[in-house]
């Protein structure tokens, strides 16, 4: 592999990677304070896929990168702006709606992303998808349900979801915004058309929506980019500073 | 008459070692106990997920935080499957939580005590974990059926859970100054409060006779805590930690380990609700109740659509 693709390649498996930990580390805030067992169960459930999901990828990018720097390493020894996962799945857990909004916006993406990856000319990424888009599948179902739940549910309810998703609107932009990296990997067979991902996005989204009887959030509105070069929102900076805190600290320390 | 002979032959089961399934006639004092203890233990499985969940966040490894997220999701496991053992005994899960919320049922005593470093994680998989199965270990045997088999199941994942930790405590043991100090700080602060988890001594015990008649208990409190000591005293040994008992010492002529008195004046305020973590715990069990309503409401405004068309 040329110098160019491998270090494509790393920063890709950055944000497959990133998105993970991050979103991971977000549901796991919910540990022990959800709003009924079942639903602390499933959301820790689907953390710990996440997390396990962001291992496997931080790991094989510490190995394209070769460098001698494990999947530990880049969790927990970078910066937020070395950081390359999306707005969207940094932002605060809210309420159980806006949890829910940020998750199946996100779920819809990474599902139909993963399922398109299996089929990657990299056969250590297409493995790793594969693996993931079992338990992908199992994400958008359960945050599809509470979509419908919510949307269709009480009045207090379809206010708290819709106003989730107008918030989180803006952060949904950038998820298809190719650059260099997506446009270099998929002429190469590796990642996948962001295009054909949008399309499937937007029809699965509006649909659920729809069948949720919430309105589409206007796209005539400041929509945030930039994530995939490292420029966040506030939060993140917030989060890796507990994440990161004891792993920091004692630097030299085994675990 | 007829419930004293009902009563003969309900003995007599568990005299052969019957178990006891939820349909069959028990006497209501045997209801009323099984529903204490297994709620009494759903709760504990629940509030303490809030100090082992206190770490999650700042693990110190992908797989640390791999593992700590998976022991935290089966004690929300456990917990449901212990409100479904005590829903065969005629009671609501929604009652026995608001029993916890706003009444006085109780919980586990450990979790009123705060996670101040990650040793905790370590020495509460070693010692609480450990704990937990001495006393489940006993109650698997029980005489009533869906509470014994729960406790089976609970068995083999806390066994991963105390393996899990004592590894922590190995690693750290093993590990730089600032680790080996963290982890024998854990030790002392959670050793004593572990020992207090089989409840009070044996003369104190007001349910114990009566239970273990029905065989809902198959040891005393004393008995289990004294196992537990012997077991944990090599284990502290292999890994290097002290365990903070002057008193603790081997008596040749019971094979057991002897110890310290323990501080029951300390173990009956925390129950009464006087410890250092008993209002943080219960608010925040409070809250997450409270602001998850809506969400409970919608989702039962729904299905109730959906039942509807």
């Amino acid at each position: 592999m040329d110098d160019d693709s491998r270090h494509a390649l790393f920063e890709y498996l950055l944000r497959l990677g990133d998105d993970r930990l991050v979103l991971g580390h977000r549901l796991s805030e919910w540990c022990g304070h959800g709003p009924i067992l079942e639903e602390d169960i499933a959301l820790t459930n689907i953390a710990l896929d996440c997390i396990g999901q962001a291992n496997n990828f931080l790991q094989l990018a510490g190995s394209v990168e070769n460098k001698g720097r494990t999947a530990d390493d880049l969790a927990y020894f970078r910066e937020a702006i070395e950081f390359k996962n999306l707005m969207l799945v940094e932002q605060p857990n809210g309420d159980f709606a806006y949890t829910i909004a940020r998750q199946f916006l996100f779920d819809v993406f990474s599902f139909h992303l993963l399922e398109e990856l299996q089929h990657s000319s990299h056969q250590e990424l297409a493995g790793i998808a594969a693996k993931a888009v079992k338990e992908d599948r199992y994400h958008l179902r359960h945050s599809r349900e509470w979509v419908l739940r919510l949307g269709d549910g009480t009045d207090e309810s379809h206010q708290r979801i819709q106003s989730a998703f107008n918030d989180l609107w803006m952060y949904t932009g950038e998820i298809f915004q190719a650059d260099k990296v997506d446009d270099l990997l998929f002429e190469k067979g590796i990642s996948v058309d962001l295009k054909s991902i949008e399309s499937k996005w937007s029809e699965n989204v509006s649909e659920a929506l729809t069948e949720a009887t919430l309105a589409v959030p206007d796209a005539e509105q400041y929509m945030a980019s930039g994530s995939r070069q490292g420029i966040h929102t506030e939060y993140l900076g917030h989060m890796l500073t507990e994440m990161q805190i004891l792993t920091r600290s004692f630097p030299e320390a085994k675990w | 008459m007829e419930d004293e002979s009902k009563l003969r032959a309900f003995e007599a089961r568990i005299e052969a070692g019957e178990k006891i399934e939820p349909k069959d006639w028990m006497p209501e004092r045997y209801r009323k106990q099984l529903i204490r203890m297994i709620s009494q233990h759903a709760h504990s499985e629940i509030v303490g997920m809030l100090p082992e969940g206190n770490w999650i966040t700042r693990a110190p490894s992908l797989r640390r935080k791999m593992g700590l997220l998976a022991k935290v999701q089966d004690e929300a496991g456990h917990g449901l499957y212990l409100y479904c053992s005590a829903e065969t005994l005629g009671v609501d899960r929604s009652e026995v939580v608001d029993q916890l919320l706003y009444g006085t049922a109780k919980y586990s005593s450990i979790f009123n005590y705060p996670t101040l470093t990650w040793a905790d994680i370590g020495t509460i998989g070693w010692l609480v974990d450990g704990a937990a199965i001495v006393n489940q270990t006993m109650l698997a045997k029980c005489s009533y059926g869906p509470y014994s088999r729960a406790n089976i199941r609970i068995c083999k994942e806390e066994n991963f859970h105390k393996k899990q930790g004592y590894e922590i405590v190995a690693t750290m043991a093993k590990g730089t100054p600032e680790q080996k100090r963290m982890v024998q700080d854990a030790v002392n602060r959670w050793w004593w409060p572990s020992l207090t988890m089989f409840g009070p001594p044996d003369k104190d015990s007001p349910n114990s006779a009566e239970l273990m008649k029905w065989q809902v208990k198959l040891q005393s409190n004393d008995e289990l805590r004294q196992r537990f000591v012997n077991l944990t005293v090599p284990q502290a040994s292999v890994v290097g930690v002290a365990l903070p008992d002057p008193d603790l010492k081997y008596n040749s002529k019971t094979g057991n380990w002897d110890f310290g008195a323990l501080n029951w004046d300390e173990f009956f305020a925390v129950i009464k609700g006087n410890g250092p973590c008993n209002r943080q715990r219960m608010r925040a069990r409070r809250i997450a109740h409270e602001n998850g309503k809506w969400v409970r409401d919608a989702a039962g405004a729904y299905a109730a659509k959906k039942r509807a068309a």
